[in-house]
């Protein structure tokens, strides 16, 4: 396990926040598959937690034994201070769920999806009504509050499965691969809700596969392959841990792609792999540890005349994010049949990041 | 990983939450159940099989097998036979749809949400279990009144309803099977072909169509032993009277209970622990 923080984060560790979410040595099997095989890790209150890994990592059985819906075989976890075998009642009190599939009835309309949820919270009739509402409204679905959910969009059904983890007013809220299959405008819409949830104080553990989404929701990363944590800690400790970003460069002319590709290769800025060119693109890709590389980059180009046409920076898919860490890539631990992941390996392409520049 | 960590003082409690209480169970059964019916409104054709079974059965029987049975021109007759040994067989296909329906509700992720609240486990399969009990009694009624259409005549009101009562009573008890299965099996698809399997002959190696007295031995003795026989019998006996209905009656609710304990328990186990 490489660990990249090197003080493990507890209460009175100089923050100040107490552990929402505790686990030491966790420990699941199914028959001969090890689900998760010694996970440790933190989640400080009112922080971001993400759980990032490949189909099979042991990400959703994580997410089921926090949330009670399964049993460990060894090991220990607390969520705001209960422990999930000897007090799952008082924990799910205080926790709210959104897992991989949204859980809402399709049969029934939104409003009615999270009347329900209230009322099995112990809500009166009237508190539920209310607070259906009042997360109708702040999950913009008031307009569809009264259609059944089967006709809501995919983004819709995730909002509405988002509010319904909101009934309980939870302090831990988990979030397993909550934009899993999204297009993504509609996952831009689940990220602003789930920022808008982490303003409010409420510690989130989420489980992702996208580098990109654990950037742009979590303070802190655990990195998990086929049960073992392999790397934890913040995530700019993170990215420069596995090699910074990848510069895509597009030249105005797409015959100059070659020439770019030769003239970056003879700066020696291109680190070991050196470019790559991307035909069907149209542009080539360098990796760059450092911003000064960066603009050193665009400084040789401009001198050698070639006109730039895009210039947009990439984090490292969780591919190579795997690759750096492990020396194995990521697809290789999702095999079929595996219990994390009934339906295999997902087709959604891996998450990147644009950061269109204007050049 | 250090001691202090391991001691964290809010994870050596060691109490959980009280129990639920009485009411608050109520509640929840009821929230629940209130989501099921909400689903009929949403999905009308889900009443189809308690609509239209027990007139299409009841219309089957009596005019096809009727006068074969009774002999030509006792359709009447076969009424008064047949629609007690109906009454038997609709829980008996109720109970499947129990198991097929909550097999879906896996399939989304809506038990989990349900799972991972503060509520009894039970509670999700006692209000399952309520709301099919109501659909059975609708069926019931619907059975009834075409049986009373084709000349069904009822000699003892107080029996008809202990008859009821029995056959609710048998038919909920058959439901714990099915949640079991619901639970258990992999898709609908299979409870639904496995549930045929059993329930054909059951239903056929019974009194509920025919008298057994002209089967061959062996099926006699099924047929004998056979719950839906006893129930069949005893709800004939508490409508029109003139056979002794004691003894069917006490195998019929034997059955119902060894059933219930048996199966109840094996239902909410493995919904508790289901992954």
């Amino acid at each position: 396990m490489t660990r990249i923080d090197d003080k493990p984060r507890r209460k009175g560790d100089g923050t100040g926040r107490p552990d929402a979410v505790t686990v030491r040595g966790l420990v699941k099997h199914y028959g001969e598959t090890k689900a998760l095989d010694g996970v440790d890790l933190d989640v400080r209150e009112g922080t971001v937690r993400g759980v990032l890994g490949p189909n099979g990592a042991g990400k959703t059985t994580l997410v089921r034994i926090l949330s009670t819906l399964l049993v460990p075989d060894a090991g220990r976890a607390t969520v705001a201070g209960f422990d999930v075998v000897r007090q799952p009642r008082r924990l799910r009190r205080v926790i709210g769920l959104t897992g991989q599939y949204a859980s809402v009835d399709e049969k029934l309309s939104g409003r009615e999806n999270l009347y329900l949820i209230g009322r099995l919270l112990d809500l009166s009739r009237r508190d539920a009504r209310t607070r259906a509402d009042e997360l109708l409204e702040r999950f913009s679905l008031t307009d569809a509050a009264k259609r059944p959910a089967s006709t809501y969009s995919g983004g819709m059904r995730r909002r509405l499965d988002l509010a319904a983890s909101m009934i309980g007013s939870p302090t831990v809220l988990f979030l397993d691969e909550p934009t899993t299959g999204l297009d993504p405008r509609t996952r831009n819409e689940v990220w602003n809700e789930v920022e808008r949830m982490v303003g409010d104080g409420v510690t989130v553990l989420l489980t992702t596969q996208y580098m990109e989404e654990a950037e742009q929701l979590a303070n802190e990363l655990t990195v998990i392959d086929r049960g073992k944590v392999i790397a934890n800690g913040g995530i700019e400790e993170l990215k420069a841990k596995v090699g910074g970003r990848t510069l895509r460069i597009r030249p105005a002319d797409p015959l100059e792609l070659r020439p770019t590709a030769a003239a970056l290769d003879e700066f020696g800025l291109t680190g070991p792999g050196g470019s790559t060119v991307d035909a069907a693109t149209g542009t080539v890709l360098v990796p760059i540890l450092s911003d000064e590389q960066l603009t050193a980059v665009v400084g040789g180009l401009t001198a050698r005349g070639i006109t730039l046409a895009g210039l947009s920076t990439e984090l490292p898919s969780l591919d190579e994010v795997f690759l750096s860490l492990t020396g194995h890539r990521a697809t290789g631990s999702a095999g079929p049949g595996d219990p994390d992941d009934p339906d295999g390996p997902r087709d959604t392409p891996a998450g990147r990041s644009y950061e269109e520049a204007a050049v | 990983m250090s001691a202090a960590v391991i001691e964290s003082p809010a994870a050596s409690g060691t109490d959980d939450a009280p129990r639920i209480g009485l009411r608050a169970h109520l509640r929840h059964i009821s929230a629940l159940a209130r989501r099921n019916v909400l689903w009929i409104r949403q999905d009308p054709e889900s009443m189809f099989d308690v609509v239209l079974m027990p007139i299409v059965f009841t219309l089957l029987f009596v005019f096809v097998f009727g006068g074969a049975i009774a002999g030509q021109g006792n359709q009447d007759e076969y009424v008064n036979y047949v629609v007690p040994g109906l009454m038997a067989m609709m829980g008996m296909n109720i109970a499947m749809g129990v198991g097929t329906g909550f097999n879906q509700d896996f399939q989304t992720g809506v038990m989990d949400r349900f799972r991972s609240l503060p509520i009894s486990r039970a509670s999700v399969l006692i209000a399952k279990i309520a709301v099919e009990i109501g659909r059975l009694l609708l069926a019931t009624a619907i059975l009834l009144s075409v049986g009373f259409l084709l000349g069904l005549s009822v000699s003892n009101v107080p029996g008809l309803l202990a008859a009821i009562g029995l056959a609710l009573v048998f038919g909920s008890s058959i439901m714990w099977i099915f949640l079991t299965m619901g639970v258990v099996m992999k898709n609908a698809q299979a409870i639904q072909g496995m549930g045929f399997l059993v329930l054909m002959p059951l239903q056929f190696g019974s009194s509920i169509f025919s008298p057994p007295s002209t089967m061959p031995g062996w099926l006699r003795t099924f047929t004998d032993y056979n719950p839906l026989s006893s129930l069949a019998d005893a709800a004939r006996g508490l409508m029109n009277g003139g056979q002794p209905v004691a003894h069917d009656i006490m195998i019929t609710l034997v059955w119902s209970v060894v059933i219930t304990v048996a199966m109840a328990p094996v239902a909410i186990h493995k919904y508790r622990t289901k992954t």
